[in-house]
């Protein structure tokens, strides 16, 4: 069996507000393999944006270490967990997080643009990322003249164009309607039989089902993990 | 992508700024203003007008005061000029009563020997004597400074004959009828022909025209003195010796229908001192002597040198009120600056955020900020710079004043609206990296 990709052993957050400690992940372990479509599941508050933020190396664990293709990047410091964000892991929000000044193709590249890529070349492969999510007659397009599903295949493609080696969505339909939403499911099933690793956040039991396996969460701790 | 992926060649990428990347955030910093042109422009015009003024201010500074320099500079610095003053309480009575009185003052031939005998260091002494009389040719006139002086008048005055000759020692000896006329007047009385052999009539004398001596620096106020007193625009030289002969020592003014005589044996002398350093001690040594041999206070002494410094310090004081005036206007231009960099920072967390999560470090985040305050400041003040040349060059246009572009000053302006830039961005470029990018990414 190959090493796992992504590695949580015994993984803590807690948020200390004051005199109030939250805890937010109390002591999570689990592994991820390569090519692998997860859905991390749960009640509101039970600490899915908190466990996908640290996966995402947008944060580090109070307590636990984090594996991320071998290294232990949960004591990693900031410059070199920007590295680590730069090149492994692509990254799909809720609300899209596309740069509003920016047009389709500028957005894309900008993981690129961290990694000191030359740049007719990253625009080569902006504009091959906006193909394959179908956007190469928008290239010039500002976000605002986008609709939701559109914005978010821009933002699919700004995860893929560094080849991360997982990518991570928090809710990604979470703004859609179920049509457009269903269509940026496809482009992850897609992705998936690329041999993407893809770890997703969801509430939504229809979108949870499509990935092979499902972690539940409850009150920080994991309820479930169950592989199809 | 493959050396990518293995973190310890991660490290290479942490190392320094390259050269890419601060070319592609000085783009983007130039895109990102662009698209707040109105915001940007208000923003740098605190950078714009502080430095122009500077520039401008300076200009017309440095050209008044090299204007003044200039003048002084006429004088020469090596020399020491005495000048007959009329003495104050002779003026009173010489209003009050009519004819018949000579008024007698002023420096004497024997003040100019007792100079050149008892005062050493000192090498030529120069004696000037001036008359106050129309000068014509056929029907044009003009009121005019006749000066006899003496043949090293224009050596000692750094003063140039731009045209013919100055008159010589034969000149003086033979008493003959010549005469140097300022460039100011040559136009009026010989508008078409060359004024050289011609002659020019004061009163009932002729005197052949042999040289035309440059005009003076424009004189914008003086401190009165025979030379520069009365608003003798005019000046025409002919040798001490003629003019001796000519007018005695006897003046006559007409002056309201009453005539007013004056005896004025010399109306200045220019004493030469060997060397710099022994001008403020030669000065002193002959206001002693002139104390001692005057009793009334019929003469003043001037000291260019004096002048020089005095200009000199007052120009000083002028560039460090300045200076500070600048100070000023480019704090204040640096923290409107700082304002408007910190209300884009928090305009624009979520975009900190996103660039925060997909790859950018701290410090690219820094610089972004950082460049963009640099290339506000830094386009301030070439405006500035261009507007600073461009108000003393109308300035000196319009208003006729000298203004002169130090190369130094718009350096400096420019200089200083870059580092102010860079101080007043580095606070808000600060607050943007160290924002924590999950909450950035929150924010609304
Ligand atoms: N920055 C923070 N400071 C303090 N407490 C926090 C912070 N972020 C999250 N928490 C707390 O940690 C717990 C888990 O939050 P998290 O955002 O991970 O929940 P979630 O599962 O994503 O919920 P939802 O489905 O509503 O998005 C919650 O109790 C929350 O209040
Ligand atoms: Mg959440």
């Amino acid at each position: 069996m190959p090493s796992p990709i992504v590695h949580f052993e015994n993984v803590r957050k807690t948020y200390k507000m004051g005199m109030v400690t939250v805890e937010a992940l109390r002591g999570v372990t689990f592994e991820i393999q390569a090519g692998e479509y997860i859905s991390i599941m749960g009640p509101s508050g039970c600490g899915k944006s908190t466990m996908l933020n640290l996966l995402g190396c947008l944060d580090r664990p109070s307590a636990g270490h984090y594996r991320l293709g071998g290294e232990d990047v949960s004591q990693m410091n900031d410059d070199a967990l920007s590295a680590v964000r730069g090149s492994r892991l692509g990254f799909v929000f809720q609300s899209y997080n596309l740069i509003q000044q920016l047009t389709v193709v500028e957005n894309i590249e900008i993981p690129l643009y961290y990694q000191d890529r030359p740049e007719d070349q990253s625009r080569d492969m902006a504009r091959r990322m906006a193909a394959r999510v179908g956007l190469d007659q928008r290239l010039e397009h500002k976000p605002f003249e986008l609709s939701g599903g559109q914005q978010q295949r821009v933002a699919i493609a700004r995860a893929l164009v560094n080849e991360p080696l997982v990518i991570l969505a928090d809710e990604p339909t979470g703004n859609l309607d179920s049509s457009s939403g269903t269509e940026i499911m496809k482009l992850f099933d897609e992705l998936h039989a690329q041999g993407k690793t893809l770890i997703l956040v969801t509430h939504d039991p229809s979108v949870g089902q499509r990935a092979h396996r499902t972690i539940r969460l409850r009150d920080g701790e994991i309820e479930s993990d169950v592989r199809r | 992508m493959s050396e990518d992926n293995s973190i310890q060649s991660l490290g290479d990428a942490f190392r320094g700024l390259s050269v890419v990347r601060l070319k592609r955030a000085v783009r983007l910093g130039i895109k990102s203003l662009w698209l707040h042109r109105l915001r940007s422009l208000l923003t740098m015009l605190g950078i714009v007008f502080g430095v122009c003024s500077v520039i401008a201010m300076l200009a017309i500074g440095e050209g008044a005061s090299y204007e003044a320099q200039e003048q002084i500079k006429n004088l020469g610095s090596q020399n020491i000029i005495l000048r007959s003053a009329k003495p104050p309480e002779e003026q009173k009575v010489s209003d009050k009563s009519s004819q018949g009185y000579v008024l007698q003052y002023g420096i004497t031939y024997t003040d100019v020997k007792r100079i050149r005998a008892t005062i050493p260091g000192v090498t030529i002494v120069m004696p000037t004597r001036n008359i106050r009389e129309y000068v014509w040719n056929i029907s044009r006139r003009v009121d005019c400074d006749i000066m006899g002086t003496v043949p090293w008048y224009p050596e000692m005055r750094n003063q140039r004959v731009i045209e013919g000759r100055f008159f010589t020692d034969n000149d003086m000896d033979a008493r003959t009828s010549v005469c140097v006329l300022g460039a100011e007047m040559v136009p009026i009385l010989f508008p078409v022909e060359s004024p050289l052999g011609k002659q020019v009539r004061v009163g009932a004398n002729y005197y052949t025209v042999i040289g035309i001596m440059e005009a003076r620096a424009t004189v914008a106020n003086n401190d009165g003195g025979p030379d520069a007193a009365k608003p003798a625009t005019h000046r025409m030289f002919i040798p001490l010796e003629t003019a001796r002969l000519r007018y005695g020592e006897v003046l006559m003014r007409r002056r309201a229908g009453s005539f007013e005589a004056e005896r004025v044996q010399l109306h200045e002398i220019t004493v030469k001192v060997e060397s710099l350093d022994a001008v403020t001690g030669v000065a002193e040594a002959i206001k002693t002597l002139m104390e001692r041999n005057h009793k009334k206070m019929d003469y003043e002494v001037v000291v260019p040198l004096e002048l020089l410094k005095r200009a000199e310090r007052t120009k000083q004081i002028f560039n460090i009120v300045l200076g500070s005036i600048a100070a000023i206007s480019l704090l204040v231009g640096g923290i409107g600056i700082m304002n408007i960099m910190l209300a884009s920072v928090t305009e624009r967390t979520r975009e900190i955020g996103i660039r925060r999560a997909l790859g950018a470090r701290r410090r690219d985040i820094i610089v972004q900020f950082l460049v963009e305050t640099v290339i506000l400041s830094g386009a301030g003040g070439i405006l500035g710079v261009l507007l600073g040349v461009i108000i003393p060059f109308v300035v000196s246009h319009t208003a006729g004043m000298k203004t002169i572009i130090t190369f130094w000053s718009p350096m400096l302006a420019f200089t200083i609206s870059g580092l102010v830039g860079v101080i007043f961005g580095i606070y808000p470029a600060i607050r943007a990296a160290q924002m924590d990018p999950v909450e950035a990414l929150r924010h609304e």
